[in-house]
């Protein structure tokens, strides 16, 4: 299926980008009318995805985050996707309360609240260093097929 | 993030309004504890109606709050959670250390 629209934004990895990064891929989704519901989770789900690029990603220098978003009639495909040190073991970062700063008072539920939040989240490795969290959501109130299909 | 408080009865009530995520976070851990230094409570509840956002950045910063006040033997209480909010706390466990209260 063609998409209805696709941006790429590209933005320091500055926790103060967070908000903007949520408003603003949310904003996006609203031609395909999601429900608020869908809109929230959407927006809770980026910011996971976008608090870890900036607490992990980068810890010796500053980076990027590029979140690109292709949107579909029944649901969107959202990458979040940094260029820094990437992630060893994607099962244990995925684990309930895993995480690799227990002394910061994080809950390490960041990937849970992405999976229960959204219908598909994959890890892989960007160009051969970083991570991209590629986060789909089908919007319910249409067909209940694959994004895109 | 703004946060009011007033005592009442010997319990703290806190009100979060607007958006705690990982940026707001420290001020939040900040602010929080420096309420928590006033005398004549024994109870806190934290009252969420006028929460716009929270992610799992909340969590934290809520389990750290209950670690702290734990020592002095007093208890937090959640109120008017979002559906959202709500769905992070079941999944957490969350209100297995601080109740959800109406």
């Amino acid at each position: 299926m063609k998409t209805i629209n696709e941006m790429e934004i590209t933005f320091k990895a500055l926790s103060i980008n967070e908000g903007f990064a949520r408003a603003c891929v949310a904003a996006f989704c609203l031609p395909a009318n999601p429900s608020m519901d869908e809109i929230t989770d959407i927006k809770t789900a980026v910011s996971e995805a976008v608090t870890n690029a900036v607490v992990h990603a980068y810890p010796l220098k500053d980076g990027d985050i590029t979140i690109k978003v292709k949107l579909y009639k029944n649901g969107v495909v959202i990458d979040v996707i940094d260029y820094g040190i990437g992630i060893e073991d994607f099962e244990q970062a995925r684990e309930p309360f895993y995480t690799s700063k227990p002394n910061e008072e994080r809950s390490g539920m960041g990937f849970t609240v992405m999976e229960s939040f959204m219908d598909s989240v994959t890890l892989e490795k960007s160009n051969k260093r970083g991570l991209t969290v590629r986060m789909e959501k089908i919007f319910k109130t249409q067909n209940q097929q694959a994004v895109g299909q | 993030m703004q946060i009011k408080n007033r005592i009442y009865e010997n319990t703290l009530y806190v009100i979060l309004s607007g958006e705690l995520d990982e940026h707001s976070a420290y001020q939040t851990r900040v602010n929080l504890d420096e309420i928590f230094t006033k005398p004549n409570f024994n109870q806190v509840i934290i009252d969420l109606s006028e929460l716009e956002f929270m992610d799992s950045t909340g969590i934290g910063v809520l389990v750290g709050r209950y670690k702290k006040l734990k020592d002095k033997n007093i208890p937090i209480f959640i109120c008017n959670p979002s559906s959202h909010a709500e769905r992070i706390f079941k999944m957490t466990g969350l209100y297995e250390i601080m109740p959800k209260i109406s």
